[in-house]
């Protein structure tokens, strides 16, 4: 208690001084360190990776690559999401090739017969209207010439929606009756179309015979070079696919020769103004030895002959009738 | 003196593959600042025009910076590298922040160390020469035949630099080849600096990621390019007043003939400042930038600085000081680093120099007034240097503070030839190796 004042000095407190209420002094906080910024270790490494060229460009390049061609694949390996995927294509061509300029209404066809008129109508391969995208054009007149009666057609899509045909018909000039049938040719000889007789066309000339289709043209010259003959001309006969048999009305044969018939036919026709050797009682003229024109009698005419000579007459075989016929 | 060539060896072909791939890296990591410079050569540049009778230009014109970063020292004291983490983290804000300004990733830096207590040695060698000519082989030969003084332990050769060739009495020599004589004698300089300074540098380097493809002393890369070529010539002593550490070079005829460097420098500027003045060691350093000076005159007595602080004291922090009393501070710490210089300069011999021009660099360079007391002190050719610009360097790097980093730049592009550029002779190979090409030989023909 030394250090204790007992005897007050005048304005001084025996008391100690309470805790002075002050106010904060102000405290200088301990600085913060300066910001000194320095790269990680990792920072640092990634940078100076990123700064490698190769690796650069594999980030840059071949990672959104990969990325996109996985997630592509990834999704696509699901079976429903490929066919929504095939069919929303599907259906956005369709949208496309569905629109109106795109669409075709109605054929026009020019130049064909109501048969063929028909049967192009049936070929076309969809139902009208239809998108011109569905009709293959070239096809199509690949079908078309498949028809016999149709030697050219011209397809095209016109604006408006109209497919146009041009058809060029096979002209039939001949009619050939061969085993199956008779049918009528062209001038090529190409089929045209069938006929069930012969009274349905009698206008056209007749051929007949296997092969005839394929020597059309030289039966036409034959035909046109017969002239005066050509009344009496009944058809020509392919015999052996290669000679012309004319056959006349009466029965009467013109055998023409393989090379030249034409030359030999005009031949004929001269002899038979020169001589009316047609209107006679002849079976059959025989033209293919080009020196010698030969001639078969009728049997009327052998069975004349016979009978002035007195030899038994010869039956409708070629046969001599037996005695008690002639007779009677 | 075959071993401590290794390390040398390998840094010199890791310096052909950098230059192979064209980008390298400077690095001059000093007291108080790091700075890295990446390097681009390409080849001689477009103003580099034999007929039209402009030179290569110093060796400035094959390479340009194409990214320059640099950034607070942190973990370096005195020149050397004192905590290892820190000293990286700085290196990697420097290489990051330049690579960045360069887009290209660098492999390669070539660093100097402006501490580690170097030490310069001449050596001599002679040889009688044989044939009666100087070859390639007889170069070798000579330099092997130098005697090599003791070293001390720990200690690591640094640059081992021809500087003079003597044919039968011709000296000052720079290329003896072809010449006729009969004997052959070399002056060399070499300069050696702790093994373990040496070492950190190559480990702290390893740790960012990049290799060390040179390494050379500070003071010399500040000589290289503050010092014009005819003070080179001639004879010139370049002083770099760094932040921790203050280089010393000498060059005559164009060959450094001795460094040495002070472990002191601005940071003790900085401290004086700030022990003196009761200030934080930041305060004190920009202070120390703002107003400092060596040479008081009366205007400065009324020149008042406001200290400022942080304390919270009312007081303490409004006080201001005038410039004079600055300028007392800092006076006296220069004018001791400049008596060592002066010291380390009559240790060299700098008196008998046919020209004897003093160039000061560095950043402690910029004080005002430097020159008038350095030429007070030091001899009457006093100048201030600063760097050789160099293509593609920014313009607020080429202060004298980048004087070293410059020439970092100029000796990575043209760097002197040193003892380990030569061909070793073939009697110094080790007898294992030779035996090993002959058993080689053997087997494969």
């Amino acid at each position: 208690m030394q250090g204790v004042s007992h005897r007050p000095e005048a304005g001084f407190s025996p008391q100690p001084t309470p805790p002075r209420k002050g106010w904060n002094r102000p405290q200088s906080h301990a600085a913060k360190p300066k910001r000194d910024p320095a790269p990680s270790r990792l920072a640092y490494r990634l940078n100076r990776m990123w700064l490698t060229p190769g690796f650069r460009k594999l980030t840059r390049v071949g990672l959104p690559a990969f990325v996109l061609a996985f997630t592509t694949l990834l999704w696509l390996s699901d079976e429903d999401r490929r066919a929504s995927l095939a069919g929303g294509l599907t259906g956005m061509v369709e949208k496309v090739q569905n629109r109106e300029q795109f669409m075709v209404n109605e054929m026009t066809i020019s130049g064909a017969s109501t048969p063929v008129d028909k049967a192009l109508r049936m070929m076309l391969p969809v139902d009208l209207p239809a998108s011109s995208f569905d009709i293959d054009l070239d096809q199509l007149r690949q079908d078309i010439l498949l028809l016999d009666a149709v030697k050219d057609v011209d397809l095209r899509v016109k604006p408006g929606g109209v497919l146009a045909a041009t058809v060029v018909e096979r002209e039939p000039v001949l009619l050939w009756r061969h085993a199956r049938g008779i049918e009528q040719l062209d001038e090529q000889g190409k089929r045209v179309a069938s006929v069930t007789s012969r009274a349905v066309r009698p206008e056209l000339p007749l051929i007949a015979g296997e092969g005839a289709d394929r020597v059309a043209e030289e039966a036409i010259r034959i035909f046109a070079a017969s002239g005066p003959l050509l009344p009496r001309v009944r058809g020509l006969q392919r015999l052996g696919e290669r000679r012309w048999d004319v056959v006349l009305d009466g029965g009467q044969r013109v055998q023409l020769p393989a090379q030249n018939p034409v030359a030999a036919l005009e031949r004929l026709i001269a002899l038979d103004e020169a001589e009316d050797l047609l209107a006679r009682d002849v079976s059959v003229v025989d033209l293919r030895d080009g020196q010698r024109p030969t001639a078969r009698l009728g049997m009327t005419a052998q069975n004349s002959i016979r009978a002035a000579r007195g030899q038994p007459l010869l039956g409708p075989d070629g046969k001599e009738l037996p005695a008690a016929d002639k007779k009677s | 003196m075959k071993d401590i060539y290794q390390l040398q060896r390998g840094m010199r072909n890791m310096r052909q593959a950098a230059l192979q791939r064209g980008v390298v890296a400077v690095l001059d990591i000093g007291s108080s600042k790091v700075a890295c410079f990446i390097l681009q050569f390409d080849g001689p540049g477009v103003l580099y025009r034999e007929t039209d009778g402009v030179g290569p230009m110093a060796g400035q014109s094959n390479f340009r910076v194409i990214g320059a970063a640099t950034t607070r020292s942190r973990g370096v004291r005195y020149g050397e590298i004192e905590t290892m983490a820190e000293t990286e983290r700085a290196i990697r804000t420097a290489v990051q922040a330049a690579q960045k300004l360069a887009g290209v990733r660098v492999d390669h830096a070539i660093a100097c160390l402006s501490g580690a207590r170097p030490a310069s040695y001449g050596l001599a060698g002679d040889i009688p020469l044989k044939n009666g000519k100087v070859g390639q082989g007889e170069i070798a030969h000579v330099l092997a035949s130098c005697e090599v003084p003791d070293f001390g332990r720990g200690r690591q050769v640094l640059h081992a630099q021809p500087v003079n060739f003597t044919v039968d009495g011709r000296s000052g020599l720079m290329d003896p080849r072809e010449h006729a004589g009969q004997s052959l004698g070399v002056d060399m300089h070499v300069l050696t600096v702790d093994a373990d300074a040496l070492d950190n540098l190559i480990h702290v380097i390893r740790r960012c990621d990049m290799e060390l493809a040179g390494v050379a002393s500070a003071s010399y890369m500040s000589a290289l390019s503050s010092l014009v070529e005819d003070e080179q010539e001639l004879g010139a002593a370049c002083i770099d007043l760094g932040g921790g550490a203050t280089g010393v070079s000498i060059f005559v005829r164009k060959h450094m003939i001795f460094a040495d460097a002070v472990p002191m420098g601005g940071d003790l500027v900085t401290q004086d400042i700030a022990k003196g003045l009761r200030i934080p060691m930041g305060v004190a350093e920009r202070i120390k930038t703002l107003n400092g000076g060596t040479e008081a005159t009366g205007r400065d007595d009324r020149d008042l600085i406001e200290l400022g602080g942080a304390t919270g004291d009312w007081e303490t922090d409004r006080r201001t000081v005038s410039r004079a009393d600055l300028i007392g501070i800092m006076r006296p710490r220069v004018e001791e680093i400049l008596e060592e210089v002066a010291a380390i300069l009559d240790a060299a011999g700098f008196d008998h120099m046919p020209s004897q021009q003093v160039v000061l660099t560095g950043g402690g360079s910029q004080i005002p007034g430097l020159d008038g007391l350095a030429a007070r002190m030091l001899g009457r050719n006093v100048r201030i240097g600063r760097p050789l610009r160099i293509h593609g360097l920014p313009h607020q790097l080429t202060g004298p503070n980048f004087a070293s980093a410059v020439g970092l730049a100029l000796f990575a592009a043209h760097p002197q030839d040193e003892w380990w550029d030569f061909e070793m002779p073939a009697e110094a190979y080790p007898a294992r190796s030779i035996r090993r090409a002959y058993r080689w030989f053997r087997n494969n023909w």
